[in-house]
């Protein structure tokens, strides 16, 4: 199983009556007696897992009804009835009930406009008007207090939306600070270079919780007394400060891959340094590490749920609280799992999206 | 002149007149000032505890803690639902209440010496007496804690309960095995499967764990003994006098309305009531409510929107299947007293 790629190689010249898949599980799983009998062990564990989840999961799941009827069935079976009635508070968490199409709406236009940005055919100047304007109408949803939306405050935002700000905005603002950190710690210049390095260094030496907590615990206390800065900004700006630090060490890695003579290129051609980095280098540099970058994006896109240790409901925080209930105290399996589902979702695209750019992007290369 | 000098003079006197007779009767309160001005009270509240404070599937917020700050904002601001929470972890709570970001702290937070002296904030009452112990499986046949000598113990790291619990065993000159595990449903887990003899956490707790968490109730027991004393009450900062004073003075106006027999059902006939004591706590005669800079139906109004002590435990803490106990009235043999609104 081991040398699977090998085997196909050799597999090809196998009987002709057999069919391509038949040829391939001979040639990968039974090739010799010890691929076969780790296939078989494999197998047969493979098969009770999918035998017990199904179980599990399906056939002695409660789909519908109250926490009651899921204890009756004392763990055997997933209870998915959880949902049903608490699926509007892990989405949407303590925003107002009855104006929870806000939030709701601001998602599908988060939708959008991840949809809008991903074909290239859009990569036009008109691209930072859509998202300016996805934006003005998100905060007026989320918002309100114009147009006859009741005022809604920060503090009652939560759930699925609160996690999409939170990472569109990390994710968005991050990227132009990380370029501007790797261009200054490669500059020749000692004071932005010295500046560039201390803050790399001293935002990656620490946890992001520590970040977190320096932001709610200790950033209010140096304020002057009756100034406070709204929680869900203070979180929101130590996780573009974060996230900025190490994909700046992304981004230096892709200015450093590329050959000196691109640099000598641009210097020959009279480009000044800012047109040389604007249209010579950043445009291969960043090709190179697409890769890298959207493993960043992805861990960051999961780390927006340690904002759940300041108190912020995000999704995961949401589902955390819902299952506080004591009705339905004790499924939080049931119920992460779900939430796991939604994660998975969104870490999955663009996982796929960025295999989809970089094999675009890289079309030149390929001979 | 002479005319100028003599209205001068008037208007010396009146000052020097007025300027005590204010400042006797309302000392400067920022806190509520702010709250008037922004029309509602920023409230710190927990957020994952049920009972205390825990949004519901709607989104609206509930509890014995989020009961005092609705009965600060009906005593404020005559309009219980006024209330903004903010919720907030064990780590991040003292300093959102040191910055302002919250104007009161109900977090189910135990009242110590070192809390109220030195963390900049005054506690002002206890509405909830709560107090760490022990459960057991009947099935093991131990009747006292101080029968656990060479027990494994599961306890939830980080908060004085694994400290108290060291303690006690140190005071007794007993072994015991702790078993550290961060969520309490795990720690649950852990007891009902046999890795820990006994669990410990706050009484209160164990004994809402006993009513919905165990597959048998009766096959488990809550130990006698009561290990530490945890006085769980709303806190303000320190230096704000007169809002500290509508903090604590909201709290014993719950309690003097159920010693009274005040509740929301009934506090609309008891307006027209000849008794002196609920003349004065519905503001009919005292003027109480001016003396705090609110107004004069401030009791009223948390009664007749949030209720008293007993309709606020009967719906919070009740279906958790924590009795009373020592929260009863002093005068049913519990712990809570207040002194006399008058």
């Amino acid at each position: 199983m081991a040398n699977g790629h090998a085997a196909v190689m050799g597999g090809n010249a196998g009987r002709p009556t057999e069919s391509k898949a038949v040829q391939w599980i001979r040639a990968n799983l039974f090739s010799s007696w010890w691929n076969t009998a780790l296939s078989l062990v494999l197998l047969y564990l493979l098969g009770k897992f999918l035998f017990w989840f199904v179980g599990w999961g399906v056939t002695n799941a409660i789909w519908y009804g109250a926490a009651t009827e899921c204890r009756a069935v004392k763990g055997i079976g997933a209870c998915w009835a959880v949902f049903p009635e608490k699926w509007r508070f892990i989405l949407f968490a303590t925003y107002p009930y009855e104006d929870q199409w806000r939030p709701a709406l601001s998602c599908l236009i988060f939708f959008f406009l991840y949809a809008y940005s991903a074909l290239r055919r859009n990569w036009n100047t008109r691209l930072p008007a859509v998202w300016i304007g996805g934006l003005l109408a998100i905060a007026v949803l989320m918002w309100g207090g114009i147009l006859g939306l009741a005022f809604v405050p920060q503090e009652r935002w939560g759930g699925l939306v609160l996690t999409l700000i939170l990472s569109t905005f990390g994710i968005a603002l991050a990227f132009p600070l990380a370029i501007l950190l790797a261009l200054g710690r490669r500059s020749h210049m000692p004071a932005i270079k010295s500046l560039c390095v201390v803050y790399i260094e001293l935002i990656r030496g620490v946890p992001l919780i520590s970040l977190l907590f320096m932001a709610s615990v200790m950033f209010p206390l140096f304020l002057p007394e009756g100034i406070t800065i709204d929680k869900l900004l203070r979180a929101q700006i130590a996780i573009i400060g974060f996230a900025g630090a190490y994909l700046a060490e992304v981004v230096r890695g892709g200015l450093q891959a590329l050959p000196k003579g691109q640099y000598e290129a641009a210097d020959a051609l009279g480009l000044s340094y800012w047109q040389a980095t604007r249209m010579i280098i950043l445009p291969q540099a960043l090709r190179l590490v697409i890769p890298p970058m959207v493993n960043t994006f992805i861990g960051l896109f999961k780390d927006t749920s340690l904002v759940l240790i300041i108190g912020l409901l995000d999704i995961l925080n949401a589902a955390k609280t819902a299952v506080s209930d004591p009705a339905w105290r004790g499924f939080g399996p049931d119920v992460y799992f779900g939430v796991s589902l939604i994660y998975f979702v969104f870490c999955f695209a663009m996982s796929k999206y960025s295999q989809r750019i970089e094999g675009e992007l890289n079309k030149s290369k390929h001979r | 002149m002479k005319t100028l000098a003599s209205i001068f003079a008037t208007a010396v006197a009146a000052v020097a007149l007025a300027v005590p007779a204010h400042a006797q009767q309302l000392a400067p309160s920022p806190t509520i000032d702010a709250i008037k001005a922004r029309g509602f009270v920023q409230c710190g509240a927990n957020g994952t505890v049920a009972g205390f404070g825990l949004p519901n599937a709607q989104g609206v917020w509930s509890g014995l803690d989020v009961d005092v700050c609705r009965a600060v904002a009906a005593a404020v601001l005559g309009d219980a639902s006024k209330v903004r929470y903010t919720a907030l972890t064990a780590q991040q709570r003292f300093t959102a209440l040191q910055s302002g970001e919250v104007d009161l702290l109900v977090r189910n937070t135990t009242w110590t010496l070192s809390r109220d002296v030195s963390l900049g904030l005054t506690f002002t009452g206890v509405n909830f007496y709560d107090g760490q112990g022990f459960i057991v499986k009947k099935s093991a046949g131990i009747k006292s804690a101080k029968e656990l000598d060479g027990a494994t113990i599961c306890v939830q790291p980080g908060t004085t309960t694994e400290l108290n619990l060291a303690d006690y065993f140190r005071a007794n000159k007993l072994k015991f095995t702790p078993v550290v595990i961060e969520r309490l449903e795990e720690n649950i887990a852990a007891y009902l499967a046999g890795r820990c003899d006994s669990f410990t956490t706050d009484v209160s707790g164990l004994a809402s764990i006993r009513a919905s968490n165990v597959p048998v109730p009766a096959d488990h027991v809550i130990l006698p003994e009561v290990i530490s004393k945890e006085p769980l009450g709303p806190s303000v900062r320190k230096g704000d006098q007169r809002w500290a004073d509508v903090v604590r003075w909201t709290f014993y106006a719950m309690l003097d309305a159920e010693e009274l027999g005040l509740t929301s059902a009934n506090i609309d006939s008891m307006l027209s009531s000849t008794n002196p004591a609920i003349q004065r706590f519905v503001g009919a005669t005292g003027g109480f409510g001016a003396m705090m800079g609110l107004d004069n139906k401030w009791s009223y109004n948390i009664i007749k929107q949030v209720g008293n002590y007993a309709e606020s435990y009967q719906r919070n803490i009740v279906p958790l299947g924590i009795e009373r106990g020592v929260n009863r009235l002093w005068t049913q043999g519990g712990l809570m007293y207040n002194p006399p609104i008058r």
